[in-house]
């Protein structure tokens, strides 16, 4: 057959259980402590600097990376349980979990000796934090239509255009960004896009918040304007971002995050039905329990799969649509269940209020990190259809 | 199809591939591929995978066992493979040797029980029983005993299942049971539906993957507009959507049979398991069906066509050993009685 979909029962291993116990500790600390409250997913201080410190500190940032760059050579699935348990608790993650996710191993493969040394440390302190810039206002879902230039310039490029919809722009450090080094060739209209480390505090970058409907702000225009870029700063191979950008996809798409958004809604809803529900409320939460046991199955499986070495592009893929997809109907589905719940509930007011929140935030899920219809298609290619 | 993990699964799926072609299957109206077929799942011990030597068995794993299922699945063909080894597996927990032959179990049905009498007979209705016509003997619990049971020894009434096969309700008044012996803990009713739900999900996992397959494959073969109709966008999301079924079943059903592979006693932990993977991969038959069956458009749609043989049994595997609703009901009381700080680690268990 075409495309033979492997899930294996990978199972965490004993180190991770007892890491979950410490990050639990950690957290119920920090809960107890009031950096932030578990049953609030709206979090004014999602970018918690503190926190962000306190967690570099017990060395959960940057777990997988060398020693020599501060990391500390844990493995993928040790990782994945940090980030669950991080999630689960709405801890404000904000600040650091680009850069701990994906800007720290662009680096590590792309980026000169050098500047491993100075940024890969400051990341696994928890002390910097890291933006995406692949977005423009004409090119979304169509990265390679991106147009905002670096033009070469005497010891570096200078950068001229914008980009949109870039997450944590107004609190980075810095952004990692594709930019335009030369037109798309005839044969290949990928090539020509080329990625760069840009510091935020470069002369010639301005930042424009975008409010979004949730009445929160987390992305933002960011324009440039002669913006100097040293060339040490070039990452990888010039014109060849098209092959990097996709690579680092994998991680983006498979873990907890992409199918934990809304999960606190599903606790609510327990909480509020109370030990005895009544027959329609047993199967709603029941059926509900059954597809995350399920997304997280697969998730922890392809993250068994990052560990080995593998590369389960298609799987990562389907994890991400499926995880996505469900995370955006289930504040749907708990509202649907909801509807008979005694009044009296002591977390009647909470739950309301956390599913107006989630179902605000719901139509992004299924956006951010690339569409629903761009997944299909690239399951589509691995199914060997295209 | 899917490369197998171990020589018993591979034993299977040649044994499938050489005698079950699903063309020669469907021409042949009188099923007189049956008994040979039958014959070689038996010869080579696949039958009685999960019964011990000194049962009789070929003490094949739990976890080799669970992948003769898989292929079972992916064959989705009917005879009665999964019920023989369930039944070897309930006899051999109360250490009785498994006879030769066609078997299958009892209840089925999450609303049937049977009853012993003080006399040591067993009395009592169970409805869905898979393939009851034609097993030699039933295998079933009766309170806190398994007992086997010879099938002349019960009334049967026929039926079908949604895929047409046996699936029929047997009547024991008084049956004396050819062999009885009292249940280890922890096996009951419930344990012998959580291990079907089980062994019906792998089954379903197994027929989605083949669904996948065979759509995939005549989407590349099909012209519509001048183009082969794997082209259009819009089957490519379909099909895409498929992949997502067959994995989130696969997943689930993998997942549950490896945590039943170690023994565990049956706790929370691995009735979530169990019954997610049955929640999951019914959920995934219905959608997953209607994917394959769009794609094949009308051809799909004909008894001619092999399509039907893995849809209609994967949709009519969700009834078997508890539906989908049923598990819900019963992983929802479990979830709301632990209470809602409860439900994470429950899901982080593993
Ligand atoms: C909350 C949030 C945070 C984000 N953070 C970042 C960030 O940090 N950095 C960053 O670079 N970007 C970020 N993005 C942008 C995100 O990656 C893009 O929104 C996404 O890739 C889609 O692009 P677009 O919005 O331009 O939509 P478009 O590409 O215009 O798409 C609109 C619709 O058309 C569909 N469509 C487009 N092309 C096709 C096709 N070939 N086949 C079928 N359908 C198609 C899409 O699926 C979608 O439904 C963020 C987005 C959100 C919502």
């Amino acid at each position: 057959m075409t495309a033979a979909l492997r899930f294996d029962p990978i199972r965490l291993p004993p180190e991770c259980e007892q890491l979950r116990k410490e990050v639990r500790a950690f957290l119920a600390d920090e809960i107890a402590a009031g950096t932030f409250d578990p049953h609030r997913p709206v979090q004014e201080d999602a970018d918690n600097r503190e926190f962000s410190r306190r967690v570099g500190e017990k060395g959960w940032l940057g777990m997988t990376w060398p020693k020599k760059y501060g990391g500390h050579e844990r493995s993928f699935l040790e990782r994945y349980v940090v980030t669950e348990e991080m999630r689960v608790a709405n801890a404000p993650v904000r600040r650091f979990f680009v850069a701990d996710r994906q800007s720290g191993p662009v680096l590590l493969k792309y980026a000169p000796e050098h500047i491993k040394m100075d940024i890969l440390p400051r990341i696994c302190r928890g002390e910097i934090c890291f933006s995406i810039g692949m977005s423009e206002p004409n090119s979304g879902s169509d990265l390679f239509a991106a147009k905002t230039k670096a033009t070469k310039t005497d010891g570096g490029f200078l950068i001229n255009g914008s980009k949109i919809w870039t997450t944590s722009a107004h609190i980075a450090d810095y952004m990692i960004a594709i930019f335009r080094t030369s037109p798309p060739t005839k044969e290949n209209r990928r090539h020509g896009l080329t990625q760069f480390l840009v510091n935020m505090k470069t002369p010639g970058i301005k930042v424009n918040p975008i409010d979004q409907i949730t009445g929160q702000q987390e992305f933002n225009e960011v324009v440039f304007t002669d913006a100097f870029i040293p060339d040490d700063h070039m990452l990888g191979e010039i014109d060849g971002a098209w092959k990097q950008a996709t690579s680092e996809l994998a991680y983006e798409r498979s873990g907890p995050e992409r199918f934990l958004e809304t999960y606190y809604t599903l606790t609510e809803l327990v909480r509020a039905v109370g030990p005895e529900p009544d027959t329609r409320s047993a199967e709603g939460i029941g059926r509900l329990v059954a597809q995350l046991h399920t997304m997280r199955r697969m998730s922890v499986s392809v993250a068994g799969m990052l560990q080995a070495g593998k590369e389960p592009v298609v799987e990562a893929s389907i994890v991400k649509d499926i995880g996505t997809v469900w995370e955006q109907q289930l504040p749907h589905r708990v509202r649907e269940l909801a509807a008979f719940v005694d009044d009296n509930a002591s977390n009647h007011a909470t739950l309301d209020e956390m599913l107006d929140f989630a179902i605000k935030t719901a139509p992004k899920l299924t956006i951010q990190g690339g569409t629903t219809e761009v997944l299909r298609g690239i399951i589509a290619r691995g199914l060997g259809l295209r | 199809m899917t490369e197998t993990d171990n020589i018993v699964a591979e034993t299977a799926e040649r044994i499938f591939a050489d005698l079950a072609d699903a063309q020669t299957i469907n021409h042949d109206k009188q099923g007189s591929w049956k008994a040979p077929l039958w014959q070689a799942l038996a010869e080579n011990g696949l039958a009685l995978s999960w019964v011990p030597e000194d049962c009789d068995g070929s003490g094949t794993s739990m976890a080799e066992g669970f992948s003769v299922l898989s292929v079972a699945g992916r064959a989705g063909v009917s005879v009665p493979l999964a019920e023989t080894m369930l039944a070897g597996w309930l006899l051999a927990q109360g250490k009785i040797k498994s006879p030769a032959g066609m078997m299958t179990v009892a209840p089925a049905n999450t609303r049937d029980r049977l009853t012993l009498n003080g006399d040591g007979t067993i009395s009592g209705r169970a409805r869905g029983i898979p393939f009851a016509r034609e097993a030699k003997h039933i295998a079933v619990v009766a309170g806190s005993s398994i007992a086997l049971i010879d099938a002349s020894a019960c009334k049967i009434d026929a039926g079908l299942s949604l895929a047409g096969d046996h699936s029929d309700t047997v009547h024991l008044d008084k049956v004396k049971p050819t062999a009885i012996a009292k249940a280890p803990a922890g096996i009951d009713e419930k344990a012998l539906l959580l291990m079907g739900a089980l062994a019906r999900s792998l089954q379903i996992a197994g027929a989605l993957e083949t669904m996948l397959s065979i759509s995939v494959q005549y989407s590349g073969e099909r012209v519509a507009f001048e183009k082969k109709i794997s082209k259009f966008q819009a089957v490519q999301h379909n099909l895409a959507k498929l992949a997502g079924e067959t994995s989130a079943a696969l997943a689930a059903a993998s997942s549950a049979a490896d945590a039943f592979s170690h023994g565990a006693p049956i706790d929370d932990a691995l009735f979530l398991e169990a019954a997610a993977a049955k929640i999951r991969c019914s959920e995934a038959a219905e959608k997953g069906a209607a994917i394959a069956h769009q794609v094949h458009g009308a051809i799909g749609f004909t008894q001619e066509h092999i399509l039907h043989r893995y849809t209609l049994r994967a949709l009519a595997w969700r009834d078997d050993f508890g539906s989908e609703s049923y598990w819900a009901v019963e992983l929802g009381k479990l979830v709301a009685n632990l209470g809602a700080d409860e439900l994470w680690p429950l899901v982080a268990s593993r």
